[in-house]
């Protein structure tokens, strides 16, 4: 026990693996070709072969029994693909699944970030478009359902698989209180936390990469100081990401009755960890996607080229569980105790 | 990744938390802010006495940067002053890397008995994040060296035993190249000390060099390698030593007030301190990882550049919004009723903008960045 902060060996091979299949199977050319679904079967098959959908799992259900850190780094190559696949909503939901065909992958699974309605209606559930199953907050209870997926959802921003899916109508299973489902959501956000630490990566090496290669006025666009300070934010607001989602990861698997104290910047509890994380890196994809796309110039702005989809997907990935706003005051409530009355 | 402490510097964090309970009284803070002087003769010694500044200098003693880390990212969040202690010991580890055997023997025990301070003469007047441009002389003459100009920022040299001294001792030579680096007693005659009042309370100087004359026993790191030394003493300074953390007492002194005075129920406050409590983590961490680079052999200069970026930006952030929040009450000096944040709070105002310039400015790091890790062509 002491501090390392690199990644361990087996994550670096993690990394390289998952990097080089995604980027050999899932170019941004396949996640344009599914918009507006947002989801690849064929991709989806390819990902089970590599046993991705149960890497989280334990051993003991068949499941790889991969630490969160090992997930977190899986998580933030399919942010930097922008893979059409349910990856990071399957391996937060298996914290609580252990069927075989969702272990497998033959399933997937969805997270209901935010509880049913009174009607029993979960609305605009991330996956819901194609998941097999649905785990969720219904009343004081957390349920899982089995249902058959739409396959279709309203068209939004992220091109993001997203359906309203009921908590009641479907094979439906009580797991226990509404409080159980707290480790499947701070899984979620841990998860879309390095998601998103991936596209902000991958949004600025293709606004580097672009203006190294445009020229104005005869010299790179990059030789610009305006340019340069611009992107030179966005390398420190990803390593500053990827920290405190590896931190979060730690927490979660390592600390029980972590710190709170943030009058001495002392925090070791995973789930305050986990918010945090999300926020920060949702910041950093917002950020690196609005300054990639505008150092492209007019060409940022155009379909036809990449940068656009990271654009609308670090919006979708980071808005989706509720405005930022509600999710900082829910993490205050956490940190300094709620306000009383 | 791994962000537990070992036991043994949890063991070291609890006997420096315990010291600066200790030590760091609000009067010592008082006392900085009425005198100038950012650091405090008492902590420092005792830090000394115990052996802690030579076991957290790196290359001394344990010399584990991550103890120093811990050290400095306490003595911060406690709001002690530290500045002189900071770069004290940064100015030891470089003597201990670049100096000889005669000057390592004659110059660090006192540093890390926590007797001595030093200050650090780079900067002049016309120049700042240009350094290596200095006009500043050393001129060989006989046995000696015979210094002759000016500098300006020279933080601390009024109470300074040694001083670290920039010069050009080659006029033919390209600018980074002709520079020699000395380190000299403050008391050698022909120095003259003038202060300047700053914005921050903290009380820097101007100082004059007037037919200074030294052996060759003050070049520290060569002749003519002063930029190597300039740059060995940067790597130091930029992300470990403290200046990364200064947002946590604020936000402290601020919650207190805010708490007292209902202005803590809003959401609008609860919502800027969470995102502010988010910022000083990553301020950390990015500061540990400069820490562990450097436990790892590495020289974390890049990284440092990127964590100051960051983490000056988080806590003039910090200053600008419990200024604003806290409406008038936020204009209050130390020792004024009803200050927010017992005066803090405007005293931030005033201290944080220092902070992106001192040490690197933010477009001389940012430069940093698009050169280095962005591999972009050199802007200047």
């Amino acid at each position: 026990m002491s501090v390392d902060l690199g990644l361990s060996p087996d994550q670096e091979s993690i990394a390289e693996l998952f990097d080089g299949f995604f980027s050999n199977e899932a170019p941004p050319a396949v996640a344009r070709a599914v918009e507006p679904l947002g989801f690849d079967r064929d991709l989806w098959n390819k990902v089970i072969e590599l046993g991705a959908p149960g890497m989280g799992s334990a051993p003991e259900n068949g499941g790889g029994g991969a630490s969160l850190g090992d997930l977190v780094v899986v998580a933030e190559t399919v942010g930097r693909s922008i893979a059409p696949v349910p990856l990071v909503d399957h391996l937060a939901a298996l914290s609580l699944l252990t069927d075989a065909d969702l272990i497998a992958g033959e399933a997937i699974a969805a997270v209901a970030v935010r509880p049913a309605d009174d009607n029993g209606i979960w609305s605009l559930v991330p996956t819901g478009a194609v998941a097999d199953v649905v785990i969720g907050v219904d009343g004081d209870e957390t349920v899982v359902v089995r249902s058959a997926p739409p396959m279709s959802g309203p068209r939004n921003h992220g091109s993001m698989p997203l359906a309203n899916r009921s908590a009641r109508e479907g094979a439906r299973t009580v797991l226990g209180p509404a409080s159980l489902f707290e480790t499947v959501l701070d899984r979620w956000k841990l998860l879309t936390a390095a998601a998103l630490v991936g596209i902000a990566d991958a949004a600025k090496e293709l606004g580097v990469a672009y203006v190294k290669e445009r020229e104005q006025f005869g010299v790179p666009v990059g030789s610009f100081q305006a340019v340069q300070h611009g992107l030179a934010d966005l390398p420190v607001a990803i390593d500053g990401g990827r920290l405190l989602t590896h931190k979060a990861a730690w927490a979660l698997d390592n600390v029980t009755d972590g710190l709170l104290d943030w009058a001495n910047n002392d925090i070791t509890d995973g789930p305050a960890l986990a918010t945090m994380a999300l926020l920060f890196a949702a910041d950093a994809a917002v950020m690196a996607t609005d300054r990639s796309l505008h150092y492209h110039g007019g060409y940022g702005f155009a379909e036809e080229y990449d940068i656009q989809m990271y654009y609308r997907r670090a919006r979708g990935w980071s808005l989706i569980l509720d405005d930022p706003t509600t999710v900082s005051l829910t993490l205050a409530d956490r940190l300094f105790g709620s306000v009383e009355g | 990744m791994d962000f537990s402490l070992s036991p043994e510097v949890v063991e070291f964090r609890d006997e420096i938390r315990s010291i600066v309970r200790e030590f760091v009284t609000p009067e010592i803070a008082d006392r900085m802010h009425t005198t100038g002087v950012f650091d405090a003769p008492e902590l420092n010694l005792e830090l000394g006495r115990r052996g802690i500044l030579e076991r957290a200098c790196p290359g001394l003693g344990k010399g584990d940067p991550i103890e120093m880390y811990v050290m400095f990212n306490e003595l911060e969040k406690a709001g002690a002053p530290y500045d002189g202690l900071a770069v004290a010991l940064m100015i030891a580890a470089v003597v201990n890397k670049l100096g000889s055997d005669e000057q390592k023997e004659r110059i660090i025990p006192s540093i890390i008995s926590g007797e001595a301070l030093v200050c650090m003469g780079y900067s002049e007047a016309d120049f700042g994040s240009d350094v290596a441009s200095i006009k500043t002389r050393a001129v060989k003459d006989g046995d000696e060296w015979v210094i002759n100009g000016s500098k300006m920022w020279t933080t601390l040299a009024q109470v300074a035993e040694w001083l670290i001294l920039l010069t050009r001792t080659d006029l033919d030579l390209p600018k980074h190249k002709g520079l020699t680096m000395f380190i000299l007693p403050m008391n050698t005659p022909g120095i003259t000390v003038e202060p300047v009042h700053t914005l921050g309370t903290e009380i820097t100087n101007a100082t004059w060099y007037d037919d200074v004359r030294v052996g060759d026993e003050a070049v520290l790191g060569g002749e003519n390698s002063g930029w190597r030394t300039m740059t060995t003493v940067l790597a130091f300074e930029r992300g470990v030593m403290g200046g990364t953390n200064a947002g946590v007492p604020l936000l402290r002194h601020f919650h207190e007030w805010a708490e007292a005075n209902g202005v803590f129920d809003e959401s609008t406050t609860r919502e800027r301190m969470t995102r502010s409590v988010i910022d000083m983590q990553v301020a950390t961490l990015l500061t540990m990882r400069s820490a562990w680079i450097a436990a790892s052999g590495g020289m974390p200069g890049l990284e440092g550049s990127m964590t100051k970026v960051f983490a000056v930006e988080a806590y003039q952030r910090a200053s600008r919004w419990t200024q604003a929040t806290s409406g008038p009450a936020g204009l209050l000096q130390f020792h004024e009723e009803g200050a927010a944040g017992e005066g803090f709070v405007e005293y931030d105002a005033r201290h944080s903008p220092v902070m992106s310039i001192y040490g690197g400015t933010s477009e001389i790091n940012r430069n940093n960045i698009a050169e280095r890790h962005l591999g972009l062509p050199k802007s200047r």
